[in-house]
C-alpha cells in the first residue's frame, strides 16, 4: 500500500525538484553575482517554507514560531564554524571544546538540524497539548522567548550585535541540495503512516482520535522534523550571508515564510513551493521598480516599505479570494496520463 | 515600606497595560473569534498620528501640541477610526472564513500598517515629549511615584469600570455579549451583527490608542515597533484568562504585570536581561496546567 502510494505521488517531488534545478540552471546561465545571491536566497526561503509545511500544512496548526528553530540552527554555524580566534573575541561564554571546533559547512547544518530538532521536542512535548489558536499564540511566545535569551545572553551570542566571520559559502549548489533533501524529506514524511495521520487528525480530528491517532504524539513528530528543516535552514542561511543576528530570524523571517506559505496554500507540498518562488518574484520586480523609480525622480527616493506593503496587500486579497491559496489542496502531478489509466483516480486523493 | 510600595505600583501600572491591551484583544476574539494581530501596530499608528511625517531623529509634533482635553479624544478618535476602518475593509470580507485564516490576515494587515509608517517616518525611533507634566513624581508614604504610573492605574480601573457599566447596562453592551456568546443565536434574535462587531473594534481601537499615548509619554520615544512587545504580552494574557473571556484577560495582565516586576526585583543582577524570556517560560507552565486557561469562557470549548 505505502509503495504504491509512493509511486503515486512520488511525481510531485520530483516535479518540484526539476523546477528548483531550472532556477539553478538559470542562475549559471545569467552568471551574475547579485543573481546568484537572489537564487541562493530562493533556495533558502524553499527549505524554511517546506521546514514550515511539514508541520502547518499536515497538522492545520499556525505556528508563528518556527524562525526560532531557524535562528538555533543559525547560531549553530556560528558555534562550530568561526575560526576559534574569532570567536574568543566574540562570544568569550564557549566552553573550550566548542571554542575549539571548526566544522565544514554542510557538517554545521546537520549538527544545526539535530539540535534544532532537539529543542523542538523539548518545546514541542509542551506547546503540542494545546491546539488551535492558543497553540498558535504559545508558538509565537516560544520565538520571543528565543528571541530574547539569543538578544541576551552576551557571551555566547554577542547579544544584538551581529556575529562575523562565518565562513560564506558562495556557490549555489548546496543550498539546492539542501533544497531538494527539505522537499524529498516533506514529501516523504507527508505520505508515512505519521503524516498521513495526522492530517486525518486535521481534518476530521474526532474521528481520527476515535480511530486510535494519538493527536499530540503526531502533532509532535512533525513539528521535530520541521524544527530539523529550519534548524538546517538556518545555518545556511548564516553561510549564505556570513552573520547572523538574532533579529534576523525574528518577525520579518516569520512573516515572509508564513505569508508565502499562505500564498502558495499550506494544503500541500507544491502549494510551498511555489509560493516561494512565486512572492520572490514579486519581491524582485518590486526591488527593481523601487530602483527604477529612483533614478527618474530628483531628490525623492522611493522610501523602503513600498515592497512590504505590496506583499502584505497581495496576502490579504489572496487570503479574501483564495482562502487556500493559489494551489487549492492540490499537489502538482501528472494530471492527464493518472486519469486516463482505470485505476488511476479510484483511492482518494492525497 | 516605601520600596515595596513602589514595587507594588510598579506592578499595578504595567499589569495596567497589558491589561488594557489584553482587554482589546479579548473584545475582538469575542465577537468574531478574530486573533488580531494588527493591535500593535494600532498602537503604533495612534502614536505617530500625533506626528507630521518626517524622517529625521527629532519628532515634529503635530496634533501633540493641542492640550490635553483635545489631544486625548485626538489619540482616541485616530486609534478607534484605524480599527474600523480594518474592519470595513478587511477583515469584513473574512466573516465565514476560519479563525487561522483571519489571524494570518490581520498579520498582513498589520505588517502594512507598520511598512506605512515606516515609509512615513522610518524606522529610527523618534523622540517626543508628549504631555511632559506626568513624568513628575508625587509622593505617597515615602515612595516617589511618578505621576503617570498613578494615572495609568486609576485610568485602567476607570476603564474597566466603564466597560462593565457598558456591557451590563447598555443595550449595546448587551447585545455585544449576547454575540459573544453565540454570534448566530444572537443574529437569529435581532442583533445587528456589523454594528456589534465595529463597536467592539472601536473599543479596541480606542485602547490601543489609550496604550499609546501611556507608553508614549512613559518612555518619551516613538518607535515603529512600540506595539510589538505589548501586545505579544496581551495575546499571552489572552491565552492565560482563557480565551474569550474578558475577566480573564484583564486578571491575566495584571498577573503578567506582577510576575514580570517581581521578577526584576527577585532575579540575580545577570539574570535580569532574561526577564521576559522566564515570563514567557512561566506561561508555558501555566498552559501545561490548564491549557483552557485560567477562567475559560463558555462557549469557546470545541464542540463535537
Amino acid at each position: 500500500m505505502s509503495l504504491s502510494v509512493a509511486r503515486r505521488t512520488i511525481a510531485t517531488p520530483v516535479f518540484l525538484g526539476l523546477l528548483l534545478v531550472a532556477f539553478a540552471l538559470v542562475a549559471l546561465a545569467v552568471g551574475s553575482k547579485p543573481f546568484n545571491q537572489t537564487i541562493i536566497d530562493i533556495f533558502l526561503k524553499v527549505i524554511f517554507v517546506v521546514g514550515l509545511w511539514v508541520f502547518i500544512g499536515n497538522s492545520g496548526v499556525i505556528s508563528f514560531g518556527h524562525t526560532a528553530f531557524a535562528c538555533l540552527g543559525g547560531y549553530v554555524a556560528a558555534w562550530t564554524t568561526i575560526k576559534p580566534m574569532m570567536k574568543g573575541m566574540s562570544m568569550p561564554g564557549l566552553p573550550d571544546w566548542l571554542m575549539q571546533t571548526e566544522i565544514p559547512f554542510w557538517a554545521s547544518a546537520v549538527v544545526a538540524a539535530g539540535w534544532a530538532a532537539l529543542w523542538a521536542l523539548i518545546f514541542g512535548s509542551v506547546l503540542m497539548r494545546l491546539s488551535g489558536i492558543a497553540a498558535s499564540i504559545a508558538t509565537f511566545a516560544m520565538l520571543a522567548m528565543v528571541n530574547s535569551i539569543y538578544s541576551n545572553w552576551d557571551s555566547v551570542t554577542a547579544a544584538t550585535s551581529s556575529v562575523v566571520g562565518i565562513p560564506i559559502v558562495r556557490s549555489i549548489w548546496p543550498y539546492l541540495i539542501a533544497a531538494l533533501i527539505a522537499v524529498f524529506a516533506a514529501w516523504a514524511y507527508g505520505i508515512s503512516r505519521h503524516g498521513l495521520a495526522l492530517r486525518a487528525a486535521r481534518d476530521e480530528p474526532t474521528a481520527a482520535a476515535a480511530s486510535g491517532i494519538d493527536i499530540p504524539a503526531a502533532r509532535l513528530i512533525a513539528f521535530v522534523i520541521s524544527g530539523a528543516i529550519m534548524g538546517m535552514g538556518g545555518a545556511l542561511y548564516a553561510h549564505s550571508i556570513g552573520i547572523v543576528t538574532p533579529d534576523t530570524f525574528y518577525l520579518g523571517l516569520a512573516f515572509i515564510t508564513l505569508s508565502m506559505l499562505v500564498v502558495g496554500g499550506m494544503g500541500s507540498l507544491s502549494g510551498a513551493v511555489l509560493g516561494v518562488l512565486i512572492l520572490s518574484s514579486l519581491i524582485q520586480i518590486l526591488r527593481w521598480l523601487e530602483a527604477g523609480v529612483d533614478i527618474g525622480t530628483t531628490t525623492f527616493a522611493l522610501p523602503g516599505g513600498v515592497q512590504e506593503i505590496a506583499l502584505g496587500a497581495v496576502m490579504i486579497l489572496i487570503l479574501m479570494f483564495r482562502p487556500a491559496g493559489i494551489m487549492g489542496n492540490r499537489d502538482l502531478s501528472l494530471p492527464r496520463k493518472a486519469a486516463s489509466e482505470p485505476e488511476g483516480l479510484k483511492g482518494p486523493k492525497t | 515600606m516605601g520600596s515595596l510600595l513602589q514595587i507594588v505600583f510598579d506592578a499595578l501600572a504595567l499589569g495596567s497595560l497589558y491589561a488594557l491591551a489584553a482587554l482589546g484583544i479579548a473584545l475582538i476574539f469575542g465577537v468574531m473569534r478574530l486573533v488580531n494581530f494588527a493591535h500593535g501596530d494600532v498602537i503604533a499608528f495612534s502614536v505617530f498620528a500625533l506626528l507630521w511625517p518626517s524622517v529625521d531623529a527629532v519628532a515634529i509634533v503635530f496634533a501633540g501640541n493641542l492640550p490635553w482635553f483635545l489631544l486625548i479624544p485626538f489619540a482616541l478618535a485616530i486609534g478607534a477610526g484605524l480599527s474600523v476602518l480594518s474592519e470595513i475593509v478587511v477583515f469584513r470580507r473574512f466573516r465565514r472564513a476560519n479563525p487561522a485564516t483571519m489571524m494570518i490576515a490581520s498579520f498582513a494587515l498589520g505588517f502594512v500598517i507598520r511598512y506605512f509608517l515606516l515609509m512615513l517616518f522610518s524606522s529610527r525611533p523618534k523622540s517626543i515629549s508628549l504631555l511632559p507634566a506626568l513624568s513628575q513624581p508625587v509622593e505617597i508614604f515615602g515612595a516617589r511615584i511618578p505621576l503617570l504610573q498613578l494615572i495609568t492605574i486609576v485610568v485602567t480601573i476607570a476603564v474597566l469600570f466603564g466597560l462593565i457599566a457598558f456591557l451590563r447596562r447598555t443595550r449595546f453592551g448587551l447585545e455585544m455579549r449576547a454575540a459573544a456568546e453565540n454570534f448566530t443565536m444572537a443574529r437569529m434574535l435581532g442583533v445587528r451583527a456589523n454594528r456589534v462587531i465595529m463597536g467592539a473594534f472601536a473599543l479596541s481601537g480606542a485602547l490601543a490608542a489609550a496604550i499609546a499615548l501611556i507608553l508614549g509619554s512613559q518612555t518619551g520615544t516613538a518607535n515603529i515597533m512600540m506595539g510589538a512587545n505589548v501586545m505579544l504580552m496581551a495575546f499571552i494574557a489572552t491565552v492565560i484568562g482563557g480565551m474569550g473571556s474578558l475577566a480573564g484577560a484583564v486578571l491575566a495582565g495584571f498577573l503578567l504585570g506582577a510576575v514580570a516586576t517581581v521578577m526584576q526585583v527577585i532575579l540575580p543582577p545577570d539574570a535580569r536581561a532574561f526577564r521576559d524570556a522566564f515570563v514567557y517560560g512561566a506561561v508555558i507552565l501555566v498552559l501545561i496546567f490548564r491549557p483552557q486557561g485560567l477562567l475559560s469562557a463558555r462557549g469557546t470549548k470545541e464542540r463535537v
